[in-house]
């Protein structure tokens, strides 16, 4: 079966990467703000962004996402956002048909630009959303990439 | 203790471009292996620091790639500052890398 042969080949690949992580001490990191866990698990990117106060996304030209038009591996797929939005604090990430469709938000302190690069799992092809949040307010962009092969599961 | 991080961070004019490439599974809970699902093990946040204050952060998803890369800029960054970058994941390993500005 298909999905057998694939879980085969990427065992391979994981299993030694599984032995080196072993397991590391705890170190006190940063105070983490509560993670938005039901933003996580939401399985549509409406119920994600709701969870997370993305209400009311205006469009934007502002945002720049860059990734292929076709990716031909879904298991990386490279997305680099740019916010020309000033004011900017947050860029999240919504890929719109995977299982989970929120990947994450990048916070950007005073001192960093608002430009983050990635590499997304994507499970078929997905329009890829953009939410910035700046002053207060959330913009939003879309831009559809195709997968040939799927990177989740298998 | 999980393998470390390699960090470039160079200059150009004022702005730092950092990359960042971590070394970890990144499991789905999606996958099977031998007829049973492999547990999910994600980083789960990431933040940067330069010259010990905090510049960037992140809260990821399993939808990040296997062996993440991160790139991002930091301003006001100079030849010889410090840039550390700490992750976290759901199992609680956790890992920190220190690197200089070049």
């Amino acid at each position: 079966m298909l999905q057998t042969r694939r879980s085969v080949l990427k065992a391979g690949g994981a299993l030694g990467l599984l032995a080196l992580a072993g397991t590391a001490l705890l170190k006190p990191g940063r105070a983490l703000a509560a993670r938005n866990a039901s933003a996580f698990e939401a399985k549509s990117a409406v119920d994600a962004m709701k969870a997370l106060g993305m209400t009311n996304a205006e469009d934007s030209k502002d945002i720049a996402i860059r990734a292929p038009d076709i990716a031909e591996n879904g298991a990386v797929v490279p997305i680099d956002v740019t916010s020309n939005i000033a004011g900017t604090t947050s860029i999240s990430v919504f890929i719109e048909k995977n299982p989970f469709p929120y990947t994450g938000t990048f916070d950007f302190a005073e001192g960093s630009v608002p430009f983050v690069h990635l590499r997304a799992k994507m499970g078929e092809t997905s329009p890829v959303r953009v939410v910035v949040a700046a002053n207060g307010k959330f913009y939003t962009a879309v831009k559809e990439v195709k997968v040939t092969i799927g990177g989740c599961g298998g | 203790m999980a393998d470390p991080m390699k960090i470039r961070a160079t200059v150009q004019g004022d702005v730092a471009d950092v990359r960042v490439l971590m070394a970890h599974p990144m499991e789905t809970g999606q996958r099977s292996q031998g007829g049973k699902k492999v547990p999910l093990h994600f980083i789960q946040s990431i933040t940067a620091q330069l010259n010990g204050k905090q510049v960037f952060s992140a809260d990821i998803s399993q939808a990040i790639s296997r062996n993440p890369v991160f790139a991002f800029k930091v301003k006001g960054a100079k030849a010889g500052d410090k840039i550390s970058v700490t992750w976290k994941d759901n199992k609680g390993e956790s890992r920190t890398d220190e690197t200089t500005v070049r």
